[in-house]
């Protein structure tokens, strides 16, 4: 009663809307938008909402709409951006009003709020916000919520179809991704790994093993993807497991238990063959879920089976698959049609669920026709007895174009066993006599292709057609019994010629193709017997040469000149015998499912019989296995000694998954560690591979804070926390460490202020110093992003010192600084400036120190007095100073005992920046984040010598304080390095172009930073 | 992968469309509409129909096409499973799945629809996770709704909690703390004219009905699980002990789910609780034919046999038909020539019998075959296949449940042949 109270209420509503408001129907809805009752609003968002369903244009609304994308109610947003998606892409400009709204929703602290702001951006379809999109994929990819994860997966797809200029950088992405532990997260980037790149199948080997390990309890959907995609791989880098029959897994275990001895004679026959251990892991996480109540999942497992695994264990699909057609209709038809592809290979997989195929009167047409097939396909000579029973009963069907279908299977029965063909032949006669035409029809078709094959004693049979003949309307029967009486015309001397006649009759009201059966068999006739049919082939072949068809025209002319002798042709008509009667070869009644083998199970392409767009090919395998250490995966465990709750759940269900997943971490770690621990570290410490980027930032963050605790723990403890830091890094300070071995004169002074710090650090060498140096800079400074900066020597240290303070203006004491482009030690945010001191004075100086500073903040970490410069010595010292990311002057006072002079460093933007390593894919994936408002760029003409003489390197280094990155064009360069005191990212690319322009472009959210660093660089190539 | 949803009635009205991706004009749906034209019967519409630029996938259910358009490769059993999907979630959130009931909440339905896809990719198509989501109707809530204009959309949203199993929500409070499981099997037959079993199989699915609080981790076992031969499962059962002990263990969505299916080895001989006697004839002459069915019960296991149902397709020719049954009513539609006979309970002493004359059209061929009869049964209490349920135990949880199991058998596609 109330439910339908309701509908009155809703029916009432509307008619009263329509009465009202007929002619302008939105205008009211627009007026419901726009008034402040939020009741008001939902109840027109609702009927909008109702328009799309039902499919109807609501585009003029949104203005309206969109004002209301920033609504609390929750039920109200929800329908805005169910309007937003659907008709953004239509409107724009209007469009990006609504963007701000989701920026600000990506940064709620609710993650489910933050994903469906992600879903809606996303999937706004309009291209100016691709550099948005690009950020909050990025972002969000990194977010530590998996569900926001999972939905930057699915957003990936969706930029990707929107720019696919964007594909190197998602491909970033979606190697992020891959690496990702959980098992919501897996399925959808595997499928965003399949529409973007499915080619890059390199990126699959490091996280093959977990993905098969985390596969069980994947959900559903991305199960199935993960097959798919793991069915391909496995085809490419797995050798068959078909090659000879007889050699199975079992026999290889076996063998590993056997003695030497058998083992070396073995190897000299023939090399047996080994499953890959990877390939089997494929295999035996891949069973269980045959037990899915999944039908696309046990499907895929099936596939994977058929495809992938040794031939004897194929079977083990077949119950599953069986099990599937207790399940819709729908799904019943795609099963039958991959088990008619797999039942003509392997009959016996089948065999004993053959009852299952069995045919109900209710079953829909196109799955009886293919469980007719599959029964076919099964026939042999043990069960034809049962199925020809069997298909008596559907021969019988009211369904005609079944029991057609039917005769044809009897048919093929009848060629492919011999010893039934008789017994078919005869059945088929006596369907001859049925009523149906249909069946009729068919039956003399089949038995036209019996005969052919076996065309001796069967004239009895071509009698009986013949009588028939005049029944039959049909014409492919009609026409195969004419065909039938030509061919055989010897055998029926008197029917034939009196068939004939018939058709010489009716011949102008015939089908075109009786008609052409009939100047056939006029044509055979003739040449067998020319005394009694002359005449009437005459006749027809002169009806022939007017008929409407010109495919009859023709083929009574060709016929003409073939048959009858005339002084032209001579010698083709001598032929003409030996043409037309010609033994012809027997028709094969083959399956339509025959090849479709080449298209791989299960997929669309398959059940189509065509190749549909996106269908990836399943290769071939290959000859050799392709290098199989490519999928150990270096894991360490992680230093994090409790595991969050969280993970062990998301593994709730692999049992065994882990422990394996462990086992095969430690012994591939093994010989990671070989390789990692470098001479140059001088410690057996564990070596630690950096596992990936978060954990690392946190690791990072852990030990800046361990560190400034306990700045007085043991020297073995330091140790290992220097090797923590990752692999790369270490290779490249050992190239850099030369710079500070030539440099000693400056190193001392620095590590004197270092021993004062730390004391326990004398027994270092300079070499192992400076590697120390920068990495406890690295563990000191708090990463703020989201990969590790990792910071580098600097590429060039000019030089080029200042005046800091003349000899003249110091009353002798001179002062000249440089920047040596070192991380500062004192504190991360500032840099490092190198003064030299001079007394030029007759007298020694005292206590030279530094005074008042201005600005007052100005955050200063000045060198120890320095208590007597004796006359004409110099010192050189260090200081840093926080220039607090400005180009801004530091004004201090340089004092002595007696003098105070004012002096100022006024630092160039270069100097502000310390270099950084990264690659060149991290480098494209910061400089996607650094778009629009961040990204400074300017075309410059380049001076020659820039061209040619050196390296474009070096004019950028001695500008700015820049790390090189490497780059796989040999015109484009990179350079990238972060601000010392935010630690924002700064990215230079110059790329070179034509004889001598240049684009230089720089990415950095310090936009002015980046604007006076293009001034300088502008100058620096365009003139030097 | 899928790019859009189209809802059809039988009549070819679309009434329904979603997209997850551009925009398709519902034109793409003349394809569909063509080749339905050309099916005698909605079921014979081929799943899969290919077009120049589109794929289109569909199933048929419930008398509503769902019409699915596809662009690319995608294995289309993942198409037709999450098209179920809709079908079954509609069905769960509205009590039954028709083009009423659709329109009625077609602003809910999309809403759902929107919540199961993103970008074409299943994104949550768990009912305990849609649930969260989207709160299903109650007769209160939509009177509420309807005069207050307040909100179907889960408040639990803003709390952001996701459950760590996916197909359970979290914090699920009752105060009647219950786990019932019905075993539900179907006995698969096709009987020949002289009664004899040409095939026969039974399937059976466990459906359970749990309503427990907090986090329950149930372990289900039976006296004899040997007599299963080939099971599925609902995601949230653990395989690896299924695969060593041979016992259920999982902990369950919130309400209503299907727990498992089986199929039972066949080497056991399937009982067929019901013979039938029939003989359908037609003359050769005279446009005349006669109709006499009996049924009777036969393995039964001492079992009432109830709601015996026989349904034949006539042939086309058949003019009319005048019958008389002992038990029961009949009814038949001249249009669909479709003859039900509803029994209702068998009684062994007097045993129920349709009998009488078939009228042809004048002049129609006597029909090649005999129809054959479909059967419908249900036998209370009983489970065919003789699998019992052993033991119901719970960890995780401390009150103590109230337990249950029923067993019922019925009648699959159980078949004779005339």
């Amino acid at each position: 009663e109330l439910t339908s109270y309701k509908s009155f209420v809703e029916q009432a509503c509307i008619v009263h809307f329509l009465i009202s408001f007929s002619p302008s129907r939105n205008e009211d809805l627009k007026e419901m938008l726009e008034s402040n009752k939020e009741s008001l609003k939902l109840e027109a968002m609702k009927r909008v909402v109702g328009l799309i369903a039902k499919g109807k244009n609501a585009s003029e609304l949104f203005p309206a709409v969109v004002k209301n994308v920033a609504s609390k109610n929750i039920e109200l947003k929800k329908l805005v951006y169910v309007y937003l998606v659907r008709y953004a892409e239509e409107q724009q400009d209007l469009a990006l009003l609504s963007i701000s709204t989701f920026q600000r929703a990506l940064k709620d602290p609710n993650q489910l709020i933050r994903a469906s702001a992600l879903r809606v951006l996303s999937s706004i379809r309009v291209p100016i916000i691709v550099p948005i999109m690009m950020l909050a994929i990025k972002e969000a990819a990194s977010d530590m919520s998996p569900y926001v994860r999972k939905t930057s997966a699915h957003a990936i797809q969706k930029l990707y179809s929107l720019d696919q200029d964007q594909k190197e950088l998602l491909i970033e992405v979606i190697e992020k991704l891959l690496k990702d532990k959980s098992t919501l997260v897996a399925g959808s980037v595997v499928m965003a790994f399949e529409e973007v790149c499915p080619d890059r199948i390199d990126l699959i080997h490091k996280n093959y093993r977990k993905l098969c390990n985390l596969l069980v309890d994947v959900e559903e959907w991305g199960q199935v993807v993960i097959i798919s995609m793991l069915t391909r791989y496995a085809r490419t880098q797995f050798t068959s497991p078909w090659k000879e029959d007889g050699v199975f897994d079992e026999h290889n275990e076996r063998a590993f238990y056997e003695s030497d001895e058998e083992k070396t004679r073995d190897e000299t026959e023939a090399k047996p063959y080994m499953m890959d251990p990877d390939h089997r892991l494929l295999l035996r996480n891949t069973k269980p879920l045959l037990q899915s109540r999944n039908t696309a999942v046990v499907m895929s497992v099936a596939q994977l089976y058929w495809h992938l695994a040794p031939k004897n264990e194929v079977s083990i699909v077949t119950k599953s698959l069986v099990r599937l057609l207790r399940s819709h209709r729908e799904v019943q038809y795609i099963v039958l049609q991959n088990i008619a592809t797999m039942s003509i290979q392997r009959k016996g997989m089948f065999e004993p669920y053959m009852k299952s195929f069995y045919v109900r009167s209710t079953d829909a047409t196109h799955i009886k026709s293919l469980k007719l097939e599959i029964l076919t396909s099964l026939a042999n000579e043990a069960n034809i007895s049962t199925i020809l029973r069997e298909f008596q009963t559907y021969v019988k069907s009211q369904d005609k174009q079944f029991a057609a279908g039917t005769i044809q299977a009897i048919g093929r029965c009848a060629t492919n066993i011999s010893e039934v063909t008789d017994t078919c032949l005869n059945g088929l006669v006596l369907l001859l006599s049925n009523r149906d035409e249909t069946v009729v029809a068919e039956s003399v078709v089949v038995i036209r292709k019996l005969l052919q094959i076996q065309p001796t004693q069967h004239s009895d049979i071509i009698k009986h057609m013949a009588k028939l003949f005049d029944n039959i309307t049909v014409p492919m029967a009609r026409a195969s019994i004419l065909w039938l009486m030509g061919e055989y015309c010897e055998r029926v001397p008197k029917i034939a010629p009196d068939v004939l006649r018939k058709m010489a009759k009716s011949f102008t009201s015939e089908e075109d193709i009786v008609k052409l059966q009939t100047v056939n068999l006029a044509a055979k006739l003739y040449l067998t017997n020319s005394k009694q049919t002359k005449l009437l082939t005459q006749y027809i072949l002169n009806l022939g040469k007017y008929d409407q068809n010109y495919d009859i025209r023709d083929r009574t002319r060709f016929i003409r000149q073939l048959i009858v002798p005339n002084d032209k042709n001579g010698a083709l008509s001598k032929y003409a015998h030996r043409i037309l009667l010609a033994p012809k070869p027997a028709p094969v009644l083959e399956s339509a499912y025959k090849d479709r083998d080449r298209y791989q199970l299960g997929t669309l392409s398959h059940t189509i019989n065509t190749k549909a767009s996106g269908y990836l090919e399943l290769s071939d395998w290959p000859a050799v296995a392709p290098d199989q250490s490519v999928r150990n995966v270096e894991v360490i465990e992680p230093t994090v000694k409790s595991k969050p709750a969280k993970s062990s759940d998301d593994k709730f269900y692999s049992d065994s998954g882990e422990e394996e997943e462990k086992g095969s971490g430690s012994s591939s770690s093994e010989d990671g560690s070989s390789s990692s621990s470098s001479e140059e570290s001088g410690s057996d410490a564990e070596s630690h591979v950096q596992k990936n980027s978060s954990q690392t930032s946190e690791e990072s963050d852990k030990s800046s804070s361990q560190s400034e605790k306990s700045s007085s723990e043991s020297d073995s403890e330091k140790k290992e926390r220097k090797t923590k830091t990752p692999l790369q890094k270490k290779t490249i300070f050992n190239e850099e460490s030369w710079t500070y071995v030539t440099k000693q004169q400056h190193t001392k002074t620095i590590f004197v202020n270092v021993i004062n710090q730390h004391s326990v650090l004398q027994t270092f060498s300079y070499s192992h110093w400076s590697t120390l140096c920068v990495s406890l800079f690295t563990q000191l400074c708090p990463l703020s992003l989201a990969f590790p900066l990792q910071l580098s020597g600097p590429a060039f240290v000019p030089e080029k010192s200042h005046d800091l303070l003349h000899r003249m203006t110091g009353k002798g004491l001179s002062a000249q600084y440089q920047f040596p482009r070192q991380p500062c030690l004192y504190q991360p945010t500032m840099v490092s400036v190198q003064i030299s001191l001079t007394n030029t004075t007759d007298h020694p100086l005292e206590q030279i120190h530094i005074g008042d500073r201005s600005p007052t903040g100005l955050n200063i970490h000045c060198f120890n007095t320095i208590e007597c410069l004796e006359p004409e010595a110099s010192v050189t010292v260090f200081m840093g100073i926080d220039f607090n990311d400005s180009t801004q002057a530091a004004n201090f006072q340089l004092c002595t005992k007696e003098d105070h002079f004012s002096v100022s460093i006024q630092p160039a933007i270069g100097e502000l920046l310390l270099p950084i390593t990264m690659t060149e894919l991290d480098f494209r994936k910061e400089q996607g984040k650094l778009l629009g408002m961040n990204e400074s760029s300017a075309t410059i003409t380049m001076a020659a010598e820039n061209m040619t003489s050196q390296p474009i390197s070096r004019p950028v280094a001695t500008v700015a304080n820049l790390g090189m990155v490497p780059s796989s064009q040999d015109n484009v360069h990179r350079f990238a390095g972060k601000t010392a005191n935010s630690g924002a990212v700064v990215l230079v690319t110059v790329e070179l172009r034509g004889e001598s322009t240049a684009l230089i472009t720089i990415n950095t959210e310090k936009s002015v930073m980046g604007s006076m660093l293009l001034r300088d660089l502008k100058l620096a190539l365009a003139q030097a | 992968m899928i790019n859009s949803l189209f809802l059809i009635n039988p009549s070819g009205e679309i009434f329904l469309e979603k997209h997850w991706k551009s925009v398709v004009s519902r034109s793409v749906c003349d394809y569909f509409l063509e080749a339905k034209e050309k099916a005698l019967e909605p079921e014979d519409v081929p799943p899969v129909i290919h077009t120049p630029h589109h794929y289109l996938i569909s199933i048929y259910r419930d008398k509503l096409f769902f019409l699915s358009v596809i662009q690319t490769e995608v294995p289309p059993l993942f198409v037709i499973e999450f098209l179920h999907r809709v079908a079954e979630m509609i069905q769960d959130y509205f009590g039954e799945c028709s083009e009423t009931v659709v329109k009625d909440h077609m602003v809910m339905v999309y809403e759902l629809l929107e919540e199961m896809l993103d970008n074409g990719f299943p994104l949550a198509t768990e009912s305990n996770v849609l649930k969260e989501m989207i709160r299903p109707p109650t007769i209160l809530r939509s009177v509420v709704n309807t005069l207050t204009g307040t909100s179907n959309v889960g408040d639990t949203l803003l709390t952001g909690q996701l459950s760590t199993i996916p197909w359970r929500r979290a914090g699920v409070r009752y105060t009647n703390n219950e786990a019932y499981f019905d075993v539900v099997e179907e006995i698969d037959a096709i009987l020949d004219q002289s009664g004899t079993t040409v095939f026969a199989e039974i399937q059976g699915v466990v459906e359970a009905c749990v309503k427990l609080s907090g986090m329950p981790d149930l372990t289900l076992s039976f006296m004899n699980p040997r007599l299963l031969d080939d099971v599925s499962f609902h995601p949230c059962v653990r395989y690896k002990l299924w695969e060593s002990e041979r016992v259920l263990s999982f902990i369950p969505p919130d309400g209503n789910f299907t727990l498992m299916t089986y199929h039972v080895n066949a080497q056991n001989l399937v009982a067929i609780p019901v013979y039938v006697k029939q003989s359908i004839s037609f003359f050769e002459c005279g446009s005349d034919g006669r109709l006499d069915v009996t049924v009777g019960p036969k393995q039964t296991m001492g079992k009432t046999v109830e709601g015996v149902m026989v349904t034949v397709h006539l042939p086309k020719t058949i003019l009319s038909i005048n019958l008389t049954a002992t038990q029961g009513s009949y009814t038949y539609d001249n249009g669909t020539k479709l003859l039900v006979w509803d029994i209702g309970k068998l009684n062994p002493q007097k045993l129920p019998n349709l009998r009488g004359s078939l009228s042809l059209q004048a002049g129609a061929p006597k029909p090649e075959e005999n129809p054959s009869l479909n059967i419908d049964l249900k036998i209370q209490q009983l489970a065919i296949s003789g699998l019992k349920v052993n033991r119901l135990d719970m960890f995780g949880e401390k009150y103590k449940p109230f337990k249950g199991v029923k067993y019922i058998t019925k009648a699959g596609k159980f078949q004779v042949r005339t």
